[in-house]
């Protein structure tokens, strides 16, 4: 009993931080319809930025979400607005746009990559943080996890709130159902997509910063989200922010599961989920 | 598969011809080249095989595969198991037929798994496959058969080159008639459009399913001699992702319009990949995620796309918003002059100083296209291109 | 004789019935036409027919034997050809290689190349192309595009031909060509099943025609009975 419930308590915690970070990839995908599969970079920026300001600085870990959160829509805001949207217009059809920008996505995957291996090497680094133990009952957490989960269901729902009540958020999901008409409506689809975009690099950022404050950080480590967030996006259904929501907690169990029996299993587990799901309802959960 | 009625035009011929010789040119190679350039030449025989495979189904179909790698790593499996260092379980050749064999499988099923998705679910698909592979791999021979890599049997280097060679040739052949028959027809008008090629009477399904599994078995051929001169190989080295982006990379670097696009496209890129790994072996990754974000950008249609444009602009003068053009070609040439440059002084002279100059000019070149790049992103925030 | 005949034909599009309950048949050798208003379903009924929808009820049946559920490239060998709606033409082939992958891939017992391309030519001609058969087909007028649609069709050697909208857009003169051709496949004999919009034209070469409204027939005959129709009427100027 007090191993199914730790085993649960774990998936929940990993859970959430796979949903932080597949919402991102959800609304680049959903909206700006690139498949960002340097995600993963954006978070490996954030960790590694959050481990230098903390190491280096002393700068509280939850301080750097402010400073690194907005640093990275920057980065991402500008990435789109010039890069993707220009191969957007060029794209003879949205299905070549899709498939050129996952390819140009794999180049900036590796820019950043080996640029942060350049810059910081490829050894494993970590920093404690709120480490000390809290009690629940018969289930012993980390403090650092359950404010990662406390911050990831947060972010997760105030993004939520924003895109289902506020003008800009409106004016997203219109662009998402059909940029064309949205246009028309008087949206400025190019400055949309590339906030779009923008938000989802942020929701990596801060996801990195979290991630930081209780997994090791590493320059190789975006992949691994990066994959993470595509399997747990399909999982929800293309697009689907609550899909993504509910899919990152589904694989987050799943995964707290299968490392219970043997670690070395997880991400074979998680491909397979993956690829049996593409097979028998490619739409995912949520999907249309 | 019927060809007659192709193979009796006089560009065929033409074709056909100094296809052989080049390839009887490529064969005596070894005999008045140094063994550094025996084992280039291997290598970029091999990435233009795979890409042409590639070719041989994406490009038609327009699903892009990113299950290169799979098939790659198959076959070097397969070379790790059948010839260990040990000593050979099965003769080299046998064991190259075996690997293209078990390629074939995969891709079979894998496309027969595959067959309802499309657009990006596949491209996503694919690359899972790749990963999927490696993981339980490397989980299978940590915990079962307690390896982590495995020692393959050391192949001299010119046996590496004929045999690569075969492959290749092998591959060109069946890219080339498969896209002159009627199979070829099938699969261009799949990726025209699928819904009506179904109507028509094309049998999609196992159309794709046999082309893919097709493509595979190249790929899985060369990875099985390509595996002899790495003699140590694990599951990283086997399914690097690497080899599934290159195919794809090199095919529209060339132009996925013609038939030859790709083969230049991927000759010369893997060149300049060769030359950037020894010349700068930490920043190549960083100028290689540059480079396809680059060509993704400005040649979406690749060099023969950007040939046409050229002479067609040269006829018709200048398009419109021409001035990336241009600059990419001018900067381009820049960086082929400087390859040439480079692998001349390299070879005839041998001396350092003219080495040297020869990498400046590519440099230059590299820096020149780079900097066109930064320039039209930062100008499009302007609203020059948007 | 009938050639094709369909049972309580029925299909649902996320709860709605986009085809419900349809009976119908059609002889071998005439002209049937099927009309009705935007979204009645008629479109999906070719769908149906052609193997692009499997019926969630109900059967067809081609020359006797079972269709629905077959695959489209299986139903196509059978001898049951169609042309779309939006075209669907290969634009970037030229316009003699569409109708070349009909004779290679469509006929019941396939073809060799050589008689498959003096086919596809002769077919163009028939279908009356006004330019050179090496065009690429994308680069083509809508009205030809059309005809290499139907030329495409008629290569599989199809006994039944489902015409979706061929006159739709074209310009009066270009719909009595349009019309005169759908006579002269009848004359080679070939069963023709047309959708179309152009009440005069569809009046003017059927035999027999069908109505469709909301996914359900409300009436079949002849085209005097069907102009007269009180129901058809009804459904065409409004309640």
């Amino acid at each position: 009993m007090e191993t199914v419930l730790n085993v649960a308590v774990a998936g929940l915690l990993l859970g959430g931080i796979f949903a932080l970070i597949s919402v991102g990839l959800s609304l680049q995908y959903g909206v700006a319809r690139v498949l960002n599969v340097a995600h993963g970079e954006f978070i490996m920026i954030g960790a590694f930025v959050t481990w230098v300001l903390y190491t280096e600085f002393g700068i509280n870990p939850l301080l750097c979400m402010v400073i690194v959160g907005p640093a990275i829509f920057v980065i991402g805001f500008i990435l789109y607005r010039t890069m993707f949207n220009y191969i957007r217009i060029k794209a003879p059809s949205p299905d070549a746009f899709e498939g050129n920008s996952i390819l140009a996505a794999f180049g900036l995957l590796f820019v950043i990559q080996y640029i942060a291996l350049t810059l910081w090497g490829s050894n494993i680094h970590g920093y404690t943080y709120l480490a000390f133990p809290i009690h629940l009952g018969t289930v012993t957490i980390a403090a650092n996890r359950l404010v990662t989960l406390g911050f990831a269901v947060g972010i997760s729902f105030v993004f939520y709130i924003f895109l289902a009540r506020t003008r800009l958020g409106k004016a997203i999901r219109s662009a998402a159902q059909d940029p064309a008409t949205a246009s028309l409506m008087g949206v400025n689809i190019k400055r949309v997509l590339a906030i779009c975009f923008g938000l989802g690099a942020l929701m990596a950022g801060i996801a990195g910063v979290l991630l930081s404050m209780t997994y090791p950080v590493n320059a190789n480590m975006g992949l691994h989200y990066t994959i993470i967030a595509i399997i747990v996006v399909v999982l929800g259904g293309m697009g689907s922010i609550v899909g993504s929501f509910i899919g990152g907690f589904i694989l987050g169990i799943v995964g707290s599961i299968v490392s219970y029996f043997d670690p070395g299993l997880a991400l074979v587990a998680y491909y397979a989920i993956f690829i049996l799901l593409l097979l028998v309802r490619p739409k995912g959960i949520m999907g249309k | 598969m019927d060809i007659t009625t192709f193979t009796s035009n006089k560009k065929f011929w033409i074709w056909g011809i100094s296809l052989l010789a080049v390839l009887a040119a490529l064969a005596t190679l070894p005999q008045w080249l140094g063994s550094y350039y025996v084992i280039l030449l291997k290598d970029i025989l091999m990435l233009v095989l795979i890409t042409v495979s590639w070719v041989i189904f994406s490009g038609p179909t327009g699903y892009m595969s990113l299950a290169s790698a799979a098939f790659f790593g198959v076959g070097v499996y397969t070379s790790a198991l059948l010839l260990p260092m040990t000593g050979a379980v099965l003769p080299l050749l046998l064991v190259i037929v075996i690997a293209g064999l078990v390629s074939f499988i995969l891709g079979l099923l894998a496309g027969a798994l595959t067959l309802r998705l499309k657009g990006i679910y596949f491209a996503v698909f694919t690359f899972g496959l790749v990963l999927l592979i490696q993981r339980f791999l490397l989980w299978f021979e940590m915990n079962i058969t307690h390896t982590r890599g495995r020692f393959v049997l050391l192949v001299e280097d010119n046996t590496i080159f004929y045999v690569m060679l075969a492959i290749f040739v092998a591959t060109l052949l069946t890219a080339y008639f498969i896209r002159r028959s009627k199979f070829g027809l099938a699969l261009q008008s799949i990726g025209l459009n699928e819904e009506a090629a179904a109507h028509s009477g094309v049998n999609v399904t196992r159309v794709k399913v046999i082309t893919f599994a097709i493509s595979a078995v190249f790929m899985g051929a060369a990875g099985a001699i390509y595996a002899t001169k790495l003699t140590y190989i694990d599951p990283y080295i086997a399914f690097n992702p690497l080899f599934s982006f290159l195919p794809v990379l090199m095919a529209i670097f060339g132009g996925l319009g013609s038939f030859y696009g790709p083969i230049i496209g991927a000759a010369l890129f893997s060149y300049l990949q060769e030359f950037l790994k020894t010349e700068f072996p930490f920043q190549y990754m960083i100028i290689f995620g540059l480079l396809l974000m680059a060509v993704i950008v400005f040649m979406p249609r690749g060099l023969v796309g950007l040939v046409q444009r050229l002479l067609a602009s040269l006829k018709e003068g200048p398009e419109e918003k021409s001035t990336p053009g241009w600059a990419i070609i001018f900067c381009l040439f820049g960086i082929l002059g400087g390859l040439v440059g480079w692998f001349i002084f390299r070879e005839r002279r041998g001396a350092r100083v003219l080495l040297k100059a020869g990498g400046v000019v590519t440099l230059i070149g590299g820096a020149a296209y780079l900097l066109m790049f930064l320039l039209t992103l930062l100008g499009g925030l302007g609203g020059g291109y948007f | 004789m009938q050639i094709l005949e369909g049972e309580k034909v029925t299909k649902y599009f996320g709860g709605l019935a986009a085809v419900s309950n349809v009976d119908f048949h059609v002889d071998k050798g005439e002209v049937f036409g099927l009309i009705g208003p935007n979204g009645a379903g008629k479109t999906t009924l070719f769908n149906l027919i052609s193997g692009a929808f499997v019926p969630k009820s109900g059967e067809i049946k081609f020359k006797g034997k079972k269709i629905s559920g077959l695959k489209p490239h299986r139903i196509c060998r059978m001898g049951m050809a169609r042309t779309f709606q939006d075209v669907k033409i290969f634009g970037n082939m030229p316009a003699v290689d569409n109708v070349l992958l009909g004779s290679l891939f469509g006929t019941p017992t396939g073809m060799s190349s050589a008689a498959a391309a003096k086919e596809a030519t002769e077919l163009l001609d028939f279908v009356g192309l006004s330019v050179p058969r090496e065009t690429p087909a994308g680069g083509l007028t809508l009205v030809d595009q059309k005809r290499v649609g139907v030329a495409r069709a008629l290569a599989t050697k199809a006994d039944m031909l489902l015409l979706d909208e061929t006159m739709a857009g074209l310009t009066p003169t270009e719909t009595a060509e349009a019309m005169e051709l759908v006579t002269r496949i009848r004359d080679r004999g070939v069963t023709v099943f047309m959708i179309e919009h152009v009440m005069k034209a569809i009046m003017g070469v059927c035999d027999r025609i069908m109505v469709l409204h909301h996914g359900e027939k409300i009436a079949d005959g002849t085209p005097k009975e069907i102009a007269n129709s009180k129901k058809v009427i009804e459904v065409y100027l409004g309640e």
